[in-house]
């Protein structure tokens, strides 16, 4: 890919989050934040790729490391995340 | 033009796949009645992501090698699995017994961790540049690549110390009251242009000083620039260095040209700091004061 189609992408992808968050309700901005954090967690990719990478053992660990701290997220995020939404369904019955 | 190693198609859509589940989760969070189920597209996007990278980037014992199983590094493809597994069992276990009341805290450890992986990853592509296709024929890094770098690292260490203070004064650890540096402003701006002047410099010079300065003057402003801010504005400002750990995300997507990583994180970092405005506008506080800390310090209402 070149650089141009790259900074296409990018700049898409940055009016779709731009748009799409816009008609949140005020009691979901935690679980919002909270999902958002949890796919910013994407990272991990980057990690793998590092982790994977032949040549270097100071950048396998770092990548290793990484990726320690990118599933903690994941998991932690979504888990999170959907024990908050439970809870707000609960109220919402009551 | 830097020209990594053409991604396969299959890999390519596997992204965009994922992509597409993360606008749709994000999409999905906005409304109470298709919450859970954007919670549950999220988690698929991940799947998809980790798995296809899993795939195609896996870890093999000859450079080059293409047969998938007898060229394939077990040990360290053990290694990695565990590496995931870790992780989950801290996360999962942290998220089920963390307190309600504790969530915007929890929220703010998350997004240490994901700042410094971003930091991580940035420091093993600058040791490792030539696994990562960025190297050029000199076995320099591509001069494009170093400003992606030092962007993606500097964004990232900014995220991880400012969401170190955010999680003590959320957490009690440190008291919620701003911290008012004599002369911040100047400290900040001194501190934000030596950066920049470093990368562009960096740019010319790819020598591990300017490296590892930009991480610590990164690691340094990220402190300065949350400690001003007073601990009612926090859920903020937790937002806030949502956006920032997108943009980390983004920029190591640059790096390493990954679409995955690029998509995600601008679509994490434009829906943070929108997040964050909406959720300032809710508070009835000005979005620049509470980003630039303490300007409308004494006033806050909460």
């Amino acid at each position: 890919m070149d650089f141009i189609t790259i900074l296409s992408i990018f700049v898409l992808a940055c009016f779709v989050g731009y748009f799409v968050v816009w008609s949140v309700t005020p009691a979901l901005h935690t679980p919002l934040m909270s999902v958002t954090n949890a796919i910013s967690s994407v990272i991990v990719v980057g990690a793998l790729i590092a982790a994977a990478a032949a040549g270097s053992t100071g950048s396998k660990w770092l990548g290793l490391a990484a990726v320690v701290m990118a599933s903690i997220n994941i998991f932690g995020g979504f888990a999170v995340t959907a024990r908050m939404l439970a809870m707000y369904k609960k109220k919402e019955r009551r | 033009m830097h020209e990594v190693a053409h991604t396969p198609a299959w890999v390519m859509l596997a992204y965009l796949f994922a992509g597409v589940c993360f606008i749709l989760a994000l999409r999905g969070l906005s409304s109470p009645e298709s919450s859970r189920s954007g919670n549950r597209l999220g988690i698929l996007g991940m799947v998809v992501a980790v798995g296809t990278t899993l795939a195609y980037y896996r870890p093999v014992t000859a450079v080059g090698g293409t047969d998938l199983v007898s060229d394939l590094d077990a040990t360290l493809f053990a290694e990695i699995l565990a590496a995931i597994a870790i992780g989950a069992v801290i996360g999962v276990v942290t998220a089920r017994r963390i307190a309600m009341t504790a969530m915007p805290q929890l929220v703010a450890a998350f997004h240490s961790l994901v700042g410094l992986a971003a930091v991580c990853v940035g420091a093993a592509a600058y040791l490792n540049p030539a696994a990562f296709g960025i190297a050029e024929a000199s076995g320099l890094i591509h001069p494009g690549s170093r400003v992606e770098m030092g962007l993606g690292v500097a964004i990232g260490a900014i995220t991880f110390s400012g969401s170190v203070i955010a999680f003590l004064k959320l957490n009690g650890n440190m008291s919620g009251k701003p911290i008012m540096l004599p002369g911040r402003h100047v400290i900040n701006l001194g501190t934000l242009a030596a950066i920049l002047i470093l990368i562009g410099y960096f740019v010319s010079d790819e020598a591990p000083w300017v490296f590892f300065t930009v991480m610590g003057l990164s690691f340094a402003i990220g402190f300065l620039l949350i400690i001003p801010i007073g601990g009612a504005d926090m859920p903020v400002v937790v937002s806030m260095l949502n956006s920032y750990s997108g943009w980390a995300a983004a920029a190591m997507g640059f790096t390493l040209q990954n679409s995955a990583m690029i998509i995600t994180g601008a679509l994490v970092g434009s829906s943070g700091a929108i997040l964050s405005y909406i959720m300032c506008r809710a508070m009835n506080r000005n979005f620049i004061s509470v980003i630039a800390g303490g300007f409308g310090g004494g006033d806050a209402a909460a």
